[in-house]
C-alpha cells in the first residue's frame, strides 16, 4: 500500500459516486465505518455536538435503497451529483500501523430536476486495509458554510 | 385587495376550509410580517442563551429586527434591534457577548445592556436642541409585552390582544413537561441549531405538525425501507438500534394515530400524542429514572415521564417536543420560502444518553440531510405549485369535522382529526385582523 494507493482510492469513490454505482461505492466501507458530516468548526464530537449527518453502515444502506424506491417521491425525477476534486493531500500512509489518511478540497454539485446547487469544502478520509484493499474507517467532510441553511442535500458528499 | 380589509381576509378561513390565498399570496403573507406576528406572542429564545451578563441573541418579529439580552441584574430584555440615531441594527450576529454596552457600529453611540444610553461621541453638539424630549434619548426601544417562562423567552410587539398567560394557557403544560424532564429542572441549549431551508409557505410545515395521516403515507420511502434494512441485516442481534427505534414508529397504523389522540387549546395551540405517542417506546436509559426519582419521588417522577407527547403547537410558528426535547422554528422568510430552525436542549443533570438521542432525532428528521425532511419537502413543494391552480381554490381541512363545532375551547379528540388544522386557521384569522379596527367583528 503507498500514496498512489490511496489516491487512485479517493478518484475512484468519486467516479462511483457520480456514476450512481451507489451499492459498489457502500463496498468500499468497512463494516464499522462512518459517514460524518459536522455541523460545528473543527468538530470534535460527533455524538454530543450535533452533526449534519454521522451514520453507519446500516443507515447509509437505507439511505441507498430509499433512492431506489418506488414511493420515494423526492427522488421523481432523480437527482445527480458531481464531485470536482483538488488532488489529495496525504496526511498520513503508515502500511506499518495500518493507517492511511489524506485531505481532499473539493467542489459538489448536486442537481435535481431545474435546480443545481453548489457546495465546497474538504473530505477526509481515514482508511484501513482488509484483504488487501483500503476501506473507509471514516469519511468526514466540511463544508466551508456547514452552518448555512441549505435545502435538500439527498446524495452523498 | 386585502390590506385595510379584515373581511376579506377572514372569508379566507371557512368552517372547513381555507383558500390557498392564505399559503400563496404574497400581500397576505405581507399582512401575515405586518400584523399575525406582531400580534402574537412569539418565541424570541432561551435564558440558556443569555447566560453571562451581556449575552444577546437576535430574532425577528414579522419584518422586525429585535435583540435579547442579559443586563448586569440578570434581567432579559427584548429590545427593537436599531439604534434609535439612524437605524443601524446594534448587533447582527445570531449571537454573542457586549461585554459592559452595545456600542453602535456606526456613530459609536452607546447603551448599557439595559438598553439605557450610555454615551454619544461629542454630546455637547446635542446640548440645547431639546434632545431629552426625544425617543433617541432614551436609548434602545423595548419590546414592551416581554414573558420569560420557565427559560423560554416570548415577545409581543404590539399592545392590546391576549396577555401571555391568557395567550398561552393551558398549552405551556408542554414546555412545562419538558423541563420536568431535567432532574434539576432545568434545560440548556448548547449548540447552534439545524438550519434547514423550505420552499414553502410557513403555515404548512406548522399544519404538518398535526398531521397523523402523512406519515406511514410519506415516510414509507424513509421509515419503511429503514424497517426493511433493519429486518434484513439485523441477523442475531436482539437490540433494535436507537436509529431504527427512531424512524420505525412513523410506519405506525391509522389505528395507532387515533387512539393516540389529540388536544386542542384555545388560540389556535394543540398537541398530538394525548395517551401515547410515537416516542412511547423508546429503550431505557441506565440511570435516568433513579434520577429522576431521586429528585422528584416514584409517583411525580412517573407521571412526568408518562406524558410522552408527540408534537406541540405553539401558534403560530414553533413546535416543541417535550419527549424528545426539541423546538422547532418555523420562520418566514417569502410566501413562499420558509426557514426551520430546530433547536436540541440538554436535560441538566440528566444521562449523555439523552443528549445524543436527542441530536440523533433532530438530524434523522429535522436535517437538509435527513430523509424523512426529503419526503415531507417534497410534499410542501408539490402542494405550493399545485395550489396556483384555479380549478380548486379551497384546501379540505373537514377530517371529523362536527357540525357546530366549538372554537377556541379545549378538548381532546380522535387523533386523525384536522381539526387542530381548523384550530390555527381560526387562531390565524382572529390575530390576523385584531389591530385592523373597523369591519373585523373579532372579539379578544
Amino acid at each position: 500500500m503507498n500514496e498512489k494507493a490511496i489516491v487512485d482510492f479517493i478518484y475512484r469513490e468519486a467516479g462511483l459516486l457520480d456514476s450512481m454505482q451507489w451499492e459498489t461505492w457502500l463496498e468500499l466501507f468497512h463494516p464499522e465505518g462512518r459517514y460524518w458530516l459536522p455541523l460545528e468548526w473543527a468538530q470534535e464530537d460527533p455524538v454530543l455536538q450535533p452533526s449534519l449527518m454521522y451514520e453507519d453502515l446500516l443507515l447509509l444502506k437505507v439511505r441507498v435503497e430509499r433512492l431506489s424506491g418506488e414511493r420515494t417521491f423526492s427522488q421523481k425525477p432523480k437527482s445527480r451529483c458531481h464531485h470536482l476534486l483538488q488532488a489529495p493531500q496525504i496526511i498520513e500512509c503508515d502500511p506499518n500501523a495500518g493507517s492511511f489518511k489524506a485531505r481532499t478540497a473539493y467542489i459538489y454539485t448536486e442537481t435535481r430536476g431545474d435546480v443545481l446547487e453548489r457546495f465546497s469544502g474538504w473530505a477526509s478520509h481515514e482508511l484501513v486495509v482488509v484483504d488487501n484493499d483500503l476501506k473507509i474507517r471514516l469519511k468526514r467532510i466540511d463544508l466551508i458554510n456547514f452552518d448555512a441553511p441549505f435545502s435538500n442535500i439527498q446524495l452523498f458528499m | 385587495m386585502y390590506r385595510n380589509n379584515a373581511f376579506a381576509i377572514q372569508a379566507l378561513v371557512r368552517d372547513r376550509e381555507v383558500h390557498r390565498d392564505v399559503y400563496v399570496d404574497p400581500e397576505i403573507f405581507e399582512l401575515e410580517l405586518e400584523h399575525l406576528f406582531p400580534n402574537s406572542w412569539v418565541y424570541v429564545g432561551h435564558a440558556s442563551q443569555l447566560a453571562k451578563s451581556g449575552d444577546f441573541i437576535t430574532a425577528s418579529i414579522g419584518r422586525q429586527p429585535v435583540l435579547a439580552a442579559r443586563h448586569s441584574d440578570g434581567a432579559i430584555n427584548v429590545f427593537h434591534n436599531r439604534c434609535p440615531h439612524k437605524g443601524t441594527k446594534i448587533a447582527s450576529e445570531p449571537c454573542g457577548n457586549a461585554g459592559k454596552f452595545f456600542r453602535c457600529p456606526y456613530h459609536a453611540w452607546s447603551f448599557k445592556t439595559d438598553g439605557s444610553l450610555l454615551a454619544i461621541p461629542l454630546k455637547k453638539g446635542y446640548d440645547g436642541t431639546g434632545f431629552e424630549e426625544m425617543p433617541a434619548s432614551e436609548g434602545l426601544a423595548k419590546v414592551k409585552n416581554v414573558a420569560v417562562y420557565r427559560d423560554f423567552i416570548f415577545a409581543k410587539v404590539n399592545d392590546g390582544g391576549p396577555s401571555f398567560e391568557d395567550y398561552f394557557g393551558e398549552s405551556l403544560s408542554t414546555i412545562d413537561n419538558m423541563v420536568d424532564r431535567s432532574p434539576e429542572g432545568k434545560l440548556v441549549i448548547q449548540a447552534a441549531p439545524i438550519r434547514y431551508m423550505h420552499t414553502c409557505n410557513w403555515k404548512m410545515l406548522v399544519e404538518n405538525q398535526t398531521d397523523t395521516c402523512h406519515p406511514m403515507v410519506a415516510h414509507e420511502s424513509s421509515a419503511g425501507t429503514a424497517i426493511k434494512v433493519w429486518k434484513r441485516e439485523q441477523g442475531d442481534s436482539k437490540e433494535t438500534p436507537m436509529a431504527v427505534q427512531l424512524y420505525g414508529p412513523f410506519m405506525s397504523p391509522y389505528e395507532f394515530y387515533e387512539q393516540s389522540g389529540i388536544r386542542i387549546w384555545p388560540n389556535g395551540h394543540g398537541h398530538t400524542g394525548v395517551a401515547g405517542s410515537i416516542h412511547s417506546d423508546y429503550s431505557d436509559i441506565a440511570g435516568y429514572f433513579d434520577q429522576m426519582v431521586s429528585a422528584y419521588g416514584e409517583t411525580r417522577a412517573r407521571e412526568i415521564l408518562g406524558e410522552v407527547r408527540h408534537n406541540t403547537v405553539y401558534f403560530p410558528n414553533i413546535m416543541v417536543k417535550n419527549s424528545v426535547q426539541i423546538l422547532r422554528n418555523f420562520i418566514p422568510v417569502a410566501v413562499d420560502r420558509t426557514l426551520v430552525e430546530s433547536w436540541v436542549f440538554r436535560l441538566v443533570g440528566a444521562p449523555d444518553k439523552l443528549y445524543e438521542r436527542a441530536l440523533m432525532y433532530n438530524r434523522f428528521i429535522n436535517a437538509p440531510t435527513s430523509i424523512v425532511g426529503h419526503d415531507d419537502l417534497e410534499m410542501y413543494e408539490r402542494a405550493q405549485e399545485g395550489l396556483l391552480s384555479n380549478g380548486n381554490q379551497w384546501v379540505n381541512l373537514q377530517r371529523l369535522y362536527e357540525a357546530g363545532e366549538e372554537k377556541n375551547v379545549a378538548a381532546v379528540i380522535n387523533g386523525t382529526s384536522e381539526r387542530q388544522m381548523r384550530n390555527q386557521y381560526h387562531a390565524w384569522a382572529q390575530f390576523m385582523t385584531a389591530d385592523m379596527g373597523g369591519r373585523t367583528g373579532v372579539t379578544s
